[in-house]
């Protein structure tokens, strides 16, 4: 199967259609950045009439895209530190204690993520409100709640994901910390955690996209305020006028981070698939 | 996964009562025992916040009337009893008729994008197996669309699907000449189209990503026997990497549809609050059904419809692949 000519025109196809698909958007997006307003509005050309950075430039002006971005920024990290942080806790009970109700917890959990979003969108927003009538403590239209709705959303993988790594990493290891002195918290910080460091910057990555791409909790649980960069980039097309340049300049740097991080720890992402979901 | 022995060796366990079965930290007395659920409370006080409870108020607003009127107060809500069901799967009523279309065009988006984000997938991960020059690089351009954050790479294509200033009908009118008219992509027909194209550029990465890390498990040799035996391209790829991924695809078809079926992001970004109905998928149909005539109960009792649909089919799809869960 491998080097033949076959197979090398079978690969010279299947990339240059694939490559195409895929670098299509992205081309666009990066040209129509470069793009006047007129020549958005007007017939799509392949290449900038007036090159031009002005849409970088007028985009924070437009829009409050600092704020926006600043928002995204501050949910996104928060909801990624603590579900990290609550998903190591957990996927390490799941992997090195036999207990009581650890078939159930699984399986609920997991099963979790295979409920559409707008299932619980309205009730989760009735909780909210209820919540703050009866505690004083806002959760609609604030960060807040944001996280604390986001942290959940990549809970259940992250918690797959790492009992799948833990579970690959020998149990030898933990004895041999508790021969050391170390309790079961120490076993997890000194020898597991260190040893799934690929599975934890996996999952890290994973919430953290999943956070930054959220568009219906944030569509409907955010104010001016607090609002995050999925609800902000549509506020771009106004009344009059569909600011289309500006509009892929702000995709494309809102992407930057998310793409490079992902990019960077691509190995860690693909080794967590590995180990979590897919053995 | 033989550790008897080290266990028995351990002493950090002077009271080490039990002789189970059990290994190393899990043979700790006394705090090991509560130490499992302290270490899981976080995580299902979460879920219960933002999953469980949810998914019963939901189940319960299904069985009353909640209306606008009874947002600020909603715990006063009459009870509807069957009502809103009844009108969820009266196929005759209007209601009814365009649950049923949207489930119709749903299963049908779902499925076709299912396949060919799988098929996409499947191709590039056999022709990226074997080491090529630049075979890092492409593996990394594969990836983009599935790291771009969801809006982002949809309102691009948003952008190439408007009909005058589009790329899309650019490259099919003036650069192919393929048709003379410039077809509309975000409304009438061509809608459906549109969505699957965009959901299949979104997935396929995924797919391609899950697929080419099963692949790495095949051994190599396995292959250059068979090819010493005489098999073609095609019947190595059908007799050992098919089968040899099979544990992976069983994984990857039934996530793969989950989540094109639950998709919310697609729809609601690239065709705003007005879907077309050649473009109407469920979620989205829920959606607008519950906030445009601001009757949730309806809204709720069809998702709760919904929720039953998918368990069905992944618990039939579990049965039939005979995996039930992943320590079952």
């Amino acid at each position: 199967m491998r080097d033949t000519g076959g197979f090398k025109v079978y690969r010279a196809v299947v990339l240059t259609v694939l490559g195409l698909f895929v670098l299509l958007p992205l081309y666009v997006m990066v040209t129509s950045s470069l793009k006047p307003l007129s020549d958005v509005q007007g017939a799509f050309t392949w290449w900038p009439s007036n090159l031009t950075l002005d849409p970088f430039t007028d985009m924070w002006k437009t829009v409050p895209l600092a704020r926006y971005f600043v928002n995204s920024t501050i949910v996104s990290v928060a909801a990624t530190v603590c579900s990290v942080a609550i998903a190591i806790l957990a996927a390490f009970a799941v992997s090195r204690f036999r207990f009581r109700g650890r078939t159930v917890f699984t399986t609920t959990v997991l099963s979790t993520q295979m409920f559409p979003g707008v299932l619980f969108l309205l009730p989760l927003f009735l909780i909210f409100v209820n919540i703050t009538n009866s505690t004083g403590l806002q959760l609609v239209g604030t960060r807040l709640g944001l996280i604390i709705t986001y942290l959940t959303f990549s809970l259940p993988f992250s918690i797959w994901m790492l009992a799948g790594y833990f579970d690959s990493i020998p149990r030898e290891l933990d004895e041999a910390a508790l021969v050391d002195g170390c309790g079961p918290i120490g076993a997890l910080f000194r020898v597991v955690l260190p040893a799934a460091r690929p599975g934890v910057i996996a999952v890290a990555i994973y919430s953290f996209m999943t956070a930054w791409g959220e568009v219906l909790f944030a569509s409907v649980m955010t104010t001016e305020a607090n609002r995050t960069l999925s609800v902000g980039l549509r506020q771009y097309s106004t009344q009059t006028n569909i600011y289309w340049n500006q509009i892929m300049a702000a995709a494309l740097v809102v992407s930057i981070p998310v793409v490079i991080g992902f990019l960077l720890a691509q190995r860690h992402f693909v080794a967590g698939m590995t180990a979590g979901a897919v053995k | 996964m033989a550790s008897a022995t080290v266990t028995e060796e351990a002493p950090v366990s002077p009271t080490a009562s039990k002789p189970s079965g059990k290994r190393g930290l899990d043979r700790r007395p006394g705090l090991s025992r509560k130490l499992p659920y302290l270490l899981l409370a976080p995580a299902v006080l979460l879920e219960l916040l933002i999953h469980i409870v949810p998914m019963l108020v939901g189940i319960w607003m299904s069985f009353v009337k909640l209306t606008r009127a009874f947002i600020a107060n909603w715990a006063a809500a009459p009870s509807a009893g069957l009502n809103n069901y009844r009108v969820a799967v009266d196929f005759d009523g209007a209601v009814g008729q365009g649950l049923l279309k949207s489930f119709g065009v749903t299963i049908a988006f779902s499925l076709i994008t299912l396949a060919l984000a799988w098929g996409l997938g499947m191709a590039a991960a056999v022709a990226l197996q074997p080491p090529f020059r630049g075979r890092s690089v492409v593996r990394t351009l594969f990836l983009v669309p599935y790291a771009l954050p969801a809006y982002a790479g949809i309102l691009t294509w948003n952008f190439m699907l408007q009909r005058d200033t589009g790329a899309v009908n650019h490259i099919l009118v003036e650069n192919l000449g393929l048709s003379t008219d410039r077809p509309f992509w975000l409304i009438g027909g061509n809608a459906l189209v549109s969505l699957i194209t965009v959901a299949v550029w979104k997935l396929w990465p995924f797919a391609f990503l899950t697929l080419m890390a099963g692949l790495q498990s095949i051994p190599r040799d396995i292959y250059e026997a068979a090819a010493v035996d005489g098999a073609g391209t095609v019947r190595q790829w059908r007799n050992i990497t098919l089968p040899a991924l099979r544990p992976v695809n069983l994984v990857l078809v039934l996530v793969l549809f989950l989540w094109t079926f639950s998709d919310f992001n697609t729809p609601y970004v690239l065709f705003g609050t007005a879907q077309p109905p050649a473009g109407d998928l469920i979620t989205f149909h829920i959606y607008n059904a519950s906030f445009l005539t601001w009757n949730f109960g309806s809204g709720a009792a069809m998702s709760v419809l919904l929720l039953i649909f998918l368990m069905i089919v992944t618990g039939a799809y579990l049965i039939i692949t005979g995996r039930r869960s992943r320590r079952a």
